[in-house]
């Protein structure tokens, strides 16, 4: 199915909670390498049909305006998957 | 005076608002999020809560509702809007006020009476208090951090748009301890504690007089009505 798909973090600077008690947990584990992890968000937007650089262009925008803040996190990519 | 109530999807406080703009001598006139007639109202209050379970982020959803481009629609034309706790988020969401909220510092939901200090009280739902007037009113919120750029912290604060600051401890890891913004032209007023829920004599936060007779709430809603009065 054709989608495109939007990446999105919280910003470097702001405390990623959900990332911290992951790292802690993994280090538990035994990862002790992993110096941090940090969790952003995955959204993917299906299409019926080809998806077109209009459509790509439009979800960028959509990214910026809608789907992140930009005061608290940064578009890190919007990709078209066939 | 018709003073609108939105109710979102999750809302939790629009009967406490619309029974605190009847107790400070108004009408209440309920709203609907999916219906973009604000029935004529002279102001609008985007109560507490949730809304649309609060997904993506709080009060983006909501931000793109129909009821909600009215008021943004409205509220550049210089419509009194208060937005409290999740009606806080979806003005910061709308961009009618700067800046984001986030997680509150500690990661736990905080509910309490708070202190505020109201330092601007020349907006459209401030305007009964004194300048510096400290009032206590509830919190309850989990996703109350205000933060913003250090240009718009900056812009905020010579401008004197911080209408409410926390006194007596920080609850969320607010910047600056901004508890509500105004915009330049004072009708638009968000904040994360609850005027609503101290308006009436048995209901509100202890005081040194006796328990549950705060009312400090009751002054923002009687603020619009005079205002609205006045105009």
């Amino acid at each position: 199915m054709p989608k495109i798909i939007v990446e999105i973090m919280p910003k470097q600077d702001l405390l990623d909670p959900q990332g911290k008690a992951v790292a802690n947990s993994l280090h538990r584990s035994g990862q002790k390498e992993i110096s941090a992890v940090r969790i952003g968000k995955r959204i993917e937007l299906h299409f019926d049909r080809e998806i077109t650089d209009k459509d790509l262009e439009e979800a960028k925008t959509q990214a910026a305006n809608f789907l992140s803040n930009d005061v608290i996190e940064d578009v890190v990519a919007v990709t078209k998957e066939d | 005076m018709k003073i609108g109530v939105i109710t979102y999807p999750g809302t939790l406080d629009d009967r406490d608002a619309q029974r605190a703009i009847r107790l400070a001598g108004g009408t209440p006139v309920p709203l609907w999020h999916a219906d973009d007639d604000l029935k004529k109202v002279d102001a609008v209050v985007l109560p507490g809560g949730f809304s649309y379970g609060d997904y993506l982020r709080c009060g983006a959803i909501a931000a793109q509702a129909p009821a909600t481009k009215e008021v943004i629609r409205l509220a550049e034309k210089g419509l009194p809007v208060l937005g409290i706790c999740n009606g806080f988020q979806v003005l910061v969401e709308s961009h009618l006020l700067p800046g984001g909220l986030i997680r509150n510092e500690k990661q736990h939901f905080v509910c309490k009476d708070q202190k505020l200090r109201v330092e601007n009280n020349q907006t459209s739902w401030t305007n009964m208090f004194e300048k510096d007037e400290e009032i206590l009113i509830p919190l309850k919120n989990g996703e109350g951090g205000y933060i913003a750029s250090d240009e718009t912290l900056k812009m905020l604060e010579d401008e004197n748009l911080i209408t409410f600051r926390y006194l007596d401890g920080n609850p969320n890891g607010s910047l600056n301890d901004i508890a509500g913004l105004t915009n330049k032209r004072g009708n638009v007023v968000g904040l994360m504690p609850h005027p609503e829920h101290a308006v009436e004599p048995g209901f509100g936060p202890d005081t040194k007089t006796a328990m549950r007779s705060g009312i400090d709430g009751l002054k923002f809603f009687q603020s619009v009505l005079q205002q609205v009065v006045n105009a």
